[in-house]
């Protein structure tokens, strides 16, 4: 029995997003396929990251780290021949394993939420100088060549065919929202929503509040490392650039726009911003950066809730003066 | 419950000692705490019987929360021993003291403002019990406390007194063997006391408690044996009219301006 219950309408609104997911590829053409794919890929990270700090309040700028690490273990394992599906497990291992041992140490050493949030994004910008300096071809695991800035290009794919891989990717994306609501209703999630809201409070119920943060940074950490490789299969490259300010900073932008907390937030500000961005370079304005920082700046002072959370507060605000 | 009489620890030898309401359940041996050069509390031995209903008293700044702070593990005493239900929790982590059965409301509230007043109570109930019968206790208690027309509201949006309410219904869900209330009437109207009393007195059946109080009506309602605390120091320990009529007491507590509120 769950302490929280979802609404009725909530199932109804899974079953058309997955209509939706399977019989757009044919509205689409292949170009579009492949573009709204990775649109999917980063919705999933953006997702992943309101796991943690939506859900537990944990606020991480190393979630770009976590998908970067899932990436270049994807892509590791298939230049040394194993299989794309092994590829993929050792990205969520990656990604969880990251999260993890940074997790420990915040939770466990009871350092502040602010040296998680730091720490994060110093061990992200590390993360870009080692492997940025690892042009040297001798710079090699197993059969594997870094590349240094470069990256790592002619990785294989977990599956060639566009339409198959957007059912993939959309099916995960499906799969994780849906178990996400229902892990937040479930007791787990209401204990990770107390910790939030007052984690002292927490422990005085005899509750081990470290290990509930771990567990769920290391679990958000994995879902990012899904998403990194699932990035480097379908562009069939990754170089440091996955490590850098901007991509942390990305992925905490989409959970803002798009709202944290709700799940359906993060993965419509990503989707929104990405596709804002994509829009934008394709009109060739020269000016991208400046318009979605424009952008940003009246989100954070228009709605500082996000999107969607504004949305549903409009719609409910109409709903009372009609009656 | 565990049996106070196991053979265990220098614990036993205090129960020799015994009090008005039987068995050692908590003691304190030389508590301590300071701050820097603040002595909040200093060389405190207490002891609580099994089933006791204790009031703790004293003007401001006398060491009451930090006493409290110390026995819920939220701050490690400088020097001393704490001992409760057989075991040496000195320096234990909140979590493990709480597992062991002591429940607290710290002075300031401290709640869920994003969660439901249901949501406080199944997640309280929910560390011990499954589920099912988590669901059960926190039903229990809304009934009980009268917050069921409430159950589904965030405690945010709540009156500073159903705050107090759904904070001491949390302890009570814990199944605690002894509850620490700090101020749990604080912000009440005269009808909320009574109600709170009434409460108190009601768990108190299956309960130790200790309560900090400011409210001499509160006190005298509740009755019991009271401690009164001053300058991180236990003055006296008797029953309420004995305490009003020491003179010290009158001195350094009364006589400094502040009976009740
Ligand atoms: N975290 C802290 N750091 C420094 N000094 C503190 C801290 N907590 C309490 N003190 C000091 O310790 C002394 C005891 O404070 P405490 O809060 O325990 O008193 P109290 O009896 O609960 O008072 P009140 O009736 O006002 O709640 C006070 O002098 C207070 O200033
Ligand atoms: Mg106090």
């Amino acid at each position: 029995m769950a302490p929280v219950r979802l609404s009725a309408l909530e199932p109804l609104l899974w079953g058309a997003c997955a209509v939706v997911l399977a019989v757009l590829p044919f509205a689409l053409s292949t170009f579009q396929v492949v573009q709204i794919t990775v649109f999917l890929i980063f919705c999933l990270l953006a997702v992943s990251l309101d796991l943690s700090w939506g859900l537990a309040g944990l606020l991480s700028f190393g979630q770009a780290a976590f998908f970067g690490l899932g990436g270049y273990a994807y892509a590791i394992l298939c230049a040394n021949d194993e299989t794309p599906g092994a590829a993929l497990a050792a990205g969520i291992v990656a990604g969880g394993v990251a999260a993890g041992l940074l997790g420990y140490i915040a939770f466990y050493g009871r350092l502040s939420a602010m040296f998680l949030a730091v720490t994060t994004l110093v061990v992200t910008l590390i993360l870009l100088q080692v492997l940025g300096s690892t042009a040297d071809p001798s710079y090699h695991i197993g059969a594997a060549v870094l590349g240094g800035y470069n990256g790592m290009t002619n990785i294989p794919s977990l599956l060639p065919e566009p339409t198959p891989f957007f059912w993939t990717v959309g099916g995960l994306l499906f799969l994780l929202i849906v178990s996400g609501r229902l892990l937040m209703a479930a007791p787990f999630g209401r204990v990770l929503a107390a910790i939030r809201e007052n984690e002292r409070r927490v422990e005085l119920l005899g509750y081990d509040a470290r290990w509930h943060k771990l567990a769920i940074f290391a679990l958000s950490g994995a879902i990012a490392g899904l998403a990194g490789a699932l990035f480097a299969s379908w562009g069939g490259f990754i170089n440091p650039e996955v490590f850098s300010l901007a991509q942390s900073a990305q992925v905490v932008i989409w959970v803002l726009v798009g709202g944290r907390g709700s799940l359906y937030g993060a993965a419509i500000g990503a989707f929104l911003v990405q596709a804002m961005t994509q829009y934008l370079g394709s009109i060739g304005t020269a000016y991208t950066t400046l318009v979605l920082g424009a952008l940003l700046v009246s989100f954070v002072l228009v709605m500082p809730n996000g999107l969607l959370p504004t949305f549903l507060r409009g719609l409910s605000s109409i709903g009372i003066r009609q009656r | 419950m565990s049996d106070a009489s196991a053979p265990s620890s220098a614990f036993q030898n205090c129960t020799a000692s015994a009090g008005p309401a039987g068995k050692t359940l908590l003691e304190t041996r030389g508590l301590s705490k300071n701050f820097g050069g603040v002595k909040a509390v200093t060389d405190v031995d207490f002891r609580l019987g099994r089933g006791e209903l204790r009031c703790l008293i004293g003007p401001n700044g006398a060491g009451k929360s930090t006493f409290f702070k110390m026995l819920s593990g939220q701050l490690p005493p400088t020097a001393g021993t704490i001992l409760f239900d057989g075991s040496d929790i000195t320096g234990e982590p909140p979590h493990r003291i709480a597992r062991l059965g002591i429940g607290i409301k710290n002075q300031v509230p401290s709640v869920w403002d994003g969660l439901s007043v249901y949501e406080h109570f199944f997640i309280a109930a929910h560390r011990r019990l499954g589920a099912r019968r988590a669901a059960a206790v926190a039903d229990e208690l809304l009934m009980k406390l009268g917050l069921a027309t409430l159950a589904r509201r965030d405690v945010g949006a709540l009156a500073h007194g159903e705050r107090q309410w759904v904070e001491i219904g949390m302890t009570m869900a814990q199944d605690a063997k002894l509850i620490l209330l700090d101020e749990p009437t604080a912000g009440m109207a005269t009808d909320e006391v009574e109600r709170t009393v009434a409460l108190l007195r009601d768990v108190n059946v299956s309960t130790s408690l200790i309560i900090v109080e400011h409210d001499m009506q509160f006190i005298s309602m509740i009755a019991g044996i009271v401690t009164v605390f001053h300058q991180g120091r236990i003055l006296i320990e008797a029953t309420m009219e004995n305490v009003l009529a020491n003179p010290v007491v009158r001195e350094v507590y009364l006589g400094a301006g502040r009976p009740g509120r």
